[in-house]
């Protein structure tokens, strides 16, 4: 009987942990699927996301309001995505290395910073999980829907910026979809020139898709900070930037896709956690590995490789065709 | 408000005249445009006409903003304009079908025309595709231009894609409105329908600039012509005032010979052989259907057939790019149902397809490097893994010359050729090698009337060298001329084969439109028994 109220209490642990981790996984692809979409891919995704950790955690420590926080990484992520447009589109370097220089840049930046002006690791009181309380809209009662058996937990206990990422996956499917912003970005990536001849700007579409990844890989970073952690440390992103890349290919270039995979990894992970809680001994480096090794697989698949934007990584110049 | 004798039906001003004047454009090694002054007003179609490479679509492309001239200027309506993109070019009531066609291929039709369109805007981003497609179901009645909107491009048939090339320019409705080659890829009886479509648009007051390499189409449609050859103007006469023959002399520059001539040959041995193939597509629909047939050395068989009729599968299907479900290839006697693309090229397939941009050549690759695609693993042109350039590049010069493909240089890209010297190139590379069959998919699609005749006299000339062809081509002028017998297809199944001495074009007709040969010819003989 006990111990079966133990195994419960762990799966529902699990599941709500998976939900959680998936917050800067969610962010952070769904943002470089705009840009892959468009023809940009940014592997500069981890290095955006330590600036806007620290800015987000900076700017909450220093005001005490986690919001201001939320803007600092939006904007910080926003100008470091301008920057890699500016790399990618209008000097048309070479991608991929040009993601690795901005990697490399925000690792570096957000090391320093934190060493001239924190100096320690320190805690802040970020966003607090929301839990829904009836008290909240005016009704004299102590209930909250995070209370409710099991679904409580999973569902109602999380802060706000994992709602939001939550809810960027519909939004986005439906700019994608629905809106004719969507249908540029997604002719740019397939076909440029198509996309040019009608009067469609290649360059700003670019710029526009690339400038919202960084900004969205900035609150990603800040999700870790602000939300999940509520702190600050050197390289605290540890590899999570390159798997949200992965995830933009394992999820085949769709929110639904990169919901699925983003949740399936940050469960792996809220598995290796509570492992690790419970002393059973899994190397943490396995659980670090097993994304890779599972987007290599799904990339193998046909069906991804037909997702795949033509003209990922390719720069558009007019009249070479 | 559409009253306003300025407005076109499509709500833009009309281009009462624009000029170009001067203009120069060179690209590395060449220079395409030298001092050229082209005009057009509304209410005229002006025809644009000059061999593969003579500039053409690079004066088009300037006029759309796409290249920048070195010098000269345009002028719209007596006003100095500035086009420095399709942006620019769109916004003044500019409006380009390109010669290669400018789709996104994993989008939907509406998709694809709505793209860029103002009016597709519903209340602020949100993309309105049910006024789309209203619009192109309602363009494809009033015009006959049919085509699924919810369809995804890369389903379609080239000709199906050239339709939906025109109901994107139609949906914009541009005052001025290029054409680059807009029939290259449409039956007879579709280039009938969209001529009169662009004639009801200049009667409306749309000026319209046509380019094509068919002649008749010249005449068919156009007011005025204009010629270019080497890249500057050599003739700017209306239609009326001249006459076939010397419109290809001003082209030229010599004598063309537009009749050819097939001379009766024994056929020798059989080449390749098809026994009961059948296959279907990638969504399990039969596309090809008890496909037999045989053609022997010294014989060329035509295709003909309205395209999407599975012209596509059945070259595919020899060359090993298309599964045989069912059925037998054999090719000088031996099975080779399924072999891999490669090894069907070992056992002697020669294989120029339609497709040419996208199946024919690696459109970064040099001159060079395209003309020994398949051969590069072979001696002369590699020993061992290493590649030997010097023979690369001898064997390119020896074909540039012996072929004449008008190339800047071997190292140029082949992106960067004009369309007819590209499929110059692939006829050079695919005869060169002395293959024992030929498959030769549209070879003269796009390919201006010198070139042409000189790919007929080659065709020709291989087949006296014993060659076993099977040509496939919508020009049912080139199949009843170049044939010895003629295939026609009809839903991916075999209407007929009969000897194109003893067919007439209207039977072809029939049997194209889905009519077996024997009922055709049962039609023939009552009539004829009625004569008597
Ligand atoms: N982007 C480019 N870079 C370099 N050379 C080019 C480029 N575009 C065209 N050319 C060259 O300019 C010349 C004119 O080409 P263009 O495409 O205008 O010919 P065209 O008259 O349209 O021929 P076709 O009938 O074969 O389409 C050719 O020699 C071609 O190789
Ligand atoms: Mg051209």
């Amino acid at each position: 009987m006990n111990e079966n109220l133990t195994i419960l209490a762990i799966v529902l642990g699990i599941l709500h942990s998976g939900i959680r981790l998936a917050t800067p996984y969610l962010y952070a692809s769904l943002g470089e699927m705009f840009g892959q979409r468009s023809g940009v891919l940014n592997l500069g995704v981890e290095g955006i996301m330590l600036l806007g950790a620290f800015f987000g955690f900076f700017a909450t420590f220093q005001t005490g309001n986690p919001w201001l926080g939320f803007l600092a990484a939006m904007v910080v992520g926003a100008l470091m995505g301008l920057l890699m447009a500016f790399i990618s589109v209008t000097l048309k370097a070479e991608q991929g290395i040009s993601g690795i220089g901005l990697y490399l840049f925000g690792l570096g930046a957000s090391s320093l910073l934190f060493k001239t002006m924190l100096g320690t690791v320190e805690g802040v009181s970020g966003f607090a999980p929301l839990n829904f309380c009836l008290s909240s809209v005016g009704i004299d009662s102590s209930f909250c829907l995070s209370q409710v058996p099991i679904a409580g937990d999973i569902v109602f206990s999380h802060s706000v910026m994992t709602y939001i990422a939550y809810a960027l996956v519909p939004i986005s499917a439906w700019v994608l979809g629905r809106t004719t912003i969507g249908l540029k970005i997604k002719a740019v990536g397939q076909n440029p020139e198509a996309a040019d001849s009608l009067g469609v700007s290649v360059d700003r579409t670019r710029y526009m898709t690339v400038t919202f990844g960084g900004l969205m890989a900035g609150i990603a970073g800040a999700s870790l900070s602000i939300s999940l952690l509520n702190i600050f440390q050197e390289n605290m992103t540890n590899g999570l930037g390159f798997i949200a890349v992965a995830l933009v290919y394992f999820g085949g270039w769709s929110p639904w896709g990169v919901l699925v995979g983003a949740l399936l990894f940050s469960t792996v992970n809220a598995l290796q956690l509570w492992a690790q809680v419970l002393g059973l001994n899994i190397p943490s480096d396995v659980a670090v590995m097993l994304p890779y090794l599972m987007t290599i697989l799904a990339l193998a698949l046909p069906i991804r490789r037909a997702a795949q934007p033509a003209a990922l990584t390719r720069p558009f110049t007019r009249g070479e065709n | 408000m559409t009253n306003d004798a300025n407005l076109l039906p499509s709500g833009l001003p009309r281009i009462e005249s624009m000029q170009m004047r001067d203009i120069v454009k060179r690209f590395p090694g060449v220079l395409a445009n030298d001092h050229v002054n082209f005009d057009v007003n509304a209410g005229e179609i002006h025809a644009l006409l000059g061999e593969n490479g003579a500039g053409k679509s690079t004066l088009m492309k300037v006029l759309y903003g796409l290249y920048q001239p070195e010098e000269g200027e345009i002028l719209l309506n007596g006003q100095v304009a500035n086009i420095h993109s399709p942006t620019d070019a769109i916004e003044q009531g500019i409006g380009m079908i390109h010669q290669h066609f400018m789709l996104v291929d994993n989008l939907t039709v509406a998709q694809n025309v709505a793209l860029g369109l103002k009016s597709s805007k519903g209340k602020g981003f949100v993309l309105d595709l049910d006024v789309v497609t209203a619009r192109i179901r309602d363009l494809a009645d009033k015009y006959g231009l049919y085509v699924d909107p919810e369809a995804i491009i890369n389903r379609l048939s080239v000709g199906e894609r050239q339709r939906v090339e025109i109901i994107k320019a139609l949906y914009r409705g541009a005052a001025l409105l290029i054409l680059d080659e807009p029939t290259a890829v449409l039956t007879p009886q579709e280039v009938d329908e969209i001529f009169k479509i662009f004639r009801n648009m200049a009667a409306e007051g749309h000026a319209l600039i046509f380019i094509s390499h068919k002649l008749d189409e010249i005449f068919a449609l156009t007011d005025r012509v204009t010629v270019l050859r080497d890249g500057r103007v050599v003739g700017d006469v209306l239609t009326a005032d001249v006459t076939k023959n010397e419109l290809a002399n001003m082209m030229v520059g010599r004598e063309v010979l537009m009749e050819r001539h097939r001379v009766p040959m024994p056929v020798g041995e059989v080449r390749l052989k098809l026994e009961d193939v059948n296959a279907v597509n990638d969504r399990e629909q039969p596309i090809l259907r008890h496909i037999s047939f045989a053609v022997r050395s010294g014989e060329i068989l035509g295709v003909a057939g309205v395209s999407g009729n599975g012209q596509r599968a059945l070259a595919e299907a020899i060359a090993g790019l298309q599964p045989v479900s069912e059925g037998r290839v054999e090719m000088d006697g031996r099975d080779v149902t399924n072999l891999s693309p490669s090894q069907m090229f070992e056992a002697g397939l020669s294989y120029i397809p339609e497709e040419r941009m996208h199946d024919g050549v690696i459109k970064n690759f040099n001159v060079a490097e395209n003309l020994v695609l398949q051969d590069h693993q072979f001696p002369p042109y590699s020993k061992g893994i290493f590649l030997n350039f010097g023979t690369i590049d001898s064997h390119a010069d020896e074909m540039i010359r012996e072929f004449d493909i008008k190339t800047p240089s071997k190292d140029t890209a082949v992106k960067n050729l004009s369309g007819g010297n590209i499929q110059k190139l692939i006829l050079a590379r695919e005869l060169d090698r002395q293959p024992r069959f030929l498959i030769a998919a549209q070879p003269t699609r796009g390919v201006d009337i010198g070139a042409t005749e000189y790919i007929h006299a080659q065709l020709l000339k291989q087949r006296s060298e014993g060659l076993a062809t099977l040509l496939i081509s919508e020009d049912l002028d080139e199949v009843m001329a170049m044939s010895d017998r003629i295939m026609v297809l009809f839903g991916g199944e075999i209407m007929g084969i009969v000897d194109s001495d003893q067919v007439t074009v209207q039977q072809l007709g029939l049997m194209m439109a889905g009519e077996k040969a024997e009922d055709v010819f049962a039609q023939k003989d009552l009539a004829a028994a009625g004569d008597t």
